[in-house]
């Protein structure tokens, strides 16, 4: 009787707290779910503030097909297929060469590597903006401008993600390596064979997060995928946003396209995608 | 004996080997073209004829009298001043609140604060800039409540665009820096709240006194991050306001990109010159947050 006197209690000193939630929830969602509401509708709909779902998104698709053909020349499945090309190979490169770094740096420790660890550290310091006339410069050299080689190359090795892993190796069972290397076994294979299997919940984490930062990279694509038909579905966005009149209908159905995998990640892998903001610093 | 060494030393260059592929890409694609930029940032003339500036340090000068990018920079430091506490206050005001074990769906409250950081950068720029549009939502809202009598230009006056865009990058990372702290508030013992309560402390005290102290790593390190992130403050710009209304929202990153890649000025010199300024700038203000963090011990 008292416990639930009590609880009651707890619940409503909790009133304002519930209060503020439900106003920050509310701000949050709303945008999204107005993004939705608005793919459904005429650009006329969305511009006398309609915020129900309607029934034009069939016809603001179509428009979408015409206006990404129109202003690149490809199919609006090509752009998407660009992103999503261009966001799995840097996925996979990126925890590959991270996680063997992440091993390396970890598990063989001694001073002269934790040295070199801390100078790549520094690369964290450094400005995408500072890097990418040089480095524009040397894909163009190497004609690789609109490849995919262009487009992952600078992001395929990132302190973050070396550090991700590194970190994470710290509960490595060091026991089994010494056991396996008794056996007679090689060091890459105690990568391949142990490392990687242990480790299956961190590479999870490290796959979600970079393929949620390529698929939403900007400038870098922007500066490299310099023909048309390499483009990804965030250029094609800032094309549908610029000219005279814009067709809200349109633009949000293309904001709609460019967010189906990344919601779908956020809403399955959210646990993942947590883990893997925070995963470096444990 | 012997031979337990030489074993250790096959260990030793595996090691090596592992880590030689990343370290190699971090030095060709990060710590190389740092110091072209600043080779070229002593030089002038188009992309494949560079010749060195006289004096060596021209471009350097060249920034005093450039007002655009001044204009750029106070904008990026103004985004950098409002922003920046007020999203990490918000975030871990939130991460304590969602922290509580009596609350109630804090499964559900988490997922839709952490919600925007499934929209990617540009798409949510659309978003706002669609919101915010002279026909857009917030223009009818404010309307049909009686709150203004004609439509506020909010993308083309100054002071509304600089707005729009700070409210925007609020929206954008709260709960993106809130999983930091909740991770961070998932190490505090949950016994110092009880002793907490017990002595008579309430929320706010147990806010300030125990939850932010036993935060600050966590703090100092959002700080980095975020400053970080708005000294390179890119897609907002471009995609939100364009930079408008005559330049009076531009960042600095946008700046340098319509001085190299953007508006076929290729200005490689210049912008080389701009963009290490940007980079000295994330170092001292990296350096500072660090020496914050250390002496309030």
């Amino acid at each position: 009787m008292t416990n639930k006197k009590n609880k009651s209690a707890i619940q409503r000193r909790l009133i304002p707290s519930y209060i503020f939630l439900v106003i920050i929830c509310f701000i949050s969602v709303f945008p999204i779910y107005w993004m939705l509401t608005a793919a459904t509708n005429t650009s006329y709909e969305v511009s006398t503030g309609k915020i129900i779902f309607g029934t034009y998104f069939f016809e603001n698709y179509k428009g979408l097909l015409e206006r990404a053909a129109a202003s690149s020349g490809a199919t609006l499945g090509k752009v998407m297929g660009n992103s999503f090309l261009y966001a799995s190979v840097q996925t996979v490169l990126c925890i590959f060469i991270c996680s063997l770094a992440g091993f390396g740096f970890e598990l063989y420790h001694d001073k002269h590597k934790d040295r070199l660890f801390a100078i790549l550290l520094l690369a964290m310091m450094i400005p995408g903006v500072a890097t990418l006339i040089p480095l524009f410069r040397m894909m163009s050299k190497m004609k690789l401008l609109s490849t995919v080689f262009a487009f992952f190359l600078p992001g395929i090795s990132t302190p973050f993600m070396i550090m991700m892993f590194r970190q994470n190796s710290r509960n490595f069972p060091v026991d089994i390596m010494e056991a396996a290397r008794i056996d007679g076994l090689p060091e890459w294979k105690i990568f391949f064979q142990m490392y990687m299997p242990i480790m299956k919940s961190t590479y999870a984490a490290a796959a979600v997060i970079t393929f949620m930062n390529a698929w939403n990279a900007y400038m870098w694509p922007r500066a490299v995928m310099t023909d048309n038909r390499a483009m990804t579905m965030q250029m094609l966005l800032t094309n549908l946003s610029n000219g005279y009149t814009i067709d809200y209908g349109v633009l949000m159905a293309g904001v709609f396209f460019c967010s189906v995998p990344t919601m779908v990640i956020f809403f399955v892998l959210q646990k993942q995608f947590a883990e893997g903001i925070t995963g470096a610093v444990k | 004996m012997n031979k337990s060494r030489s074993i250790q030393r096959k260990q030793q260059r595996a090691g090596w080997f592992f880590l030689a592929p990343a370290t190699l890409l971090i030095f060709v694609m990060s710590f190389w073209p740092m110091i072209q930029a600043f080779i070229m940032s002593l030089q002038t003339g188009s992309a494949a004829n560079m010749k060195w500036q006289e004096p060596l340090f021209k471009n350097y000068l060249r920034v005093q009298k450039d007002q655009l990018f001044q204009l750029s920079m106070r904008n990026t430091f103004m985004y950098l001043l409002i922003e920046v506490p007020i999203m990490l206050i918000l975030a871990i005001l939130l991460a304590q609140i969602l922290n509580n074990k009596d609350l109630k769906f804090r499964g559900a409250f988490r997922t839709m604060v952490f919600m925007p950081c499934a929209i990617s950068l540009v798409s949510y720029a659309l978003i706002f800039k669609s919101l915010f549009a002279t026909q857009g939502l917030i223009n009818t809202v404010l309307m049909n409540l009686g709150l203004i009598s004609e439509n506020i230009n909010w993308l083309g006056t100054t002071s509304t665009a600089r707005a729009v865009i700070i409210i925007g990058l609020i929206w954008r990372w709260t709960g993106y820096n809130m999983v930091f702290y909740l991770a961070g508030l998932q190490n505090i013992e949950y016994s110092v709240y009880e002793a907490a309560k017990i002595d008579g402390a309430n929320g706010w005290k147990t806010f300030w006194y125990i939850t932010v102290p036993l935060l600050k790593p966590t703090i100092v390190m959002t700080a980095i991050m975020s400053i970080n992130g708005t000294l390179q403050l890119f897609d907002e710009s471009v995609n939100l306001t364009n930079g408008g209304p005559a330049n009076t929202s531009m960042t600095m990153s946008h700046y340098i990109w319509n001085q190299s890649l953007g508006q076929g000025v290729a200005n490689f010199g210049y912008a080389s010159a701009l963009s290490f300024i940007i980079f000295i700038m994330v170092g001292i203000l990296a350096f500072i947050s660090l020496k914050v963090g250390d002496t309030r011990d």
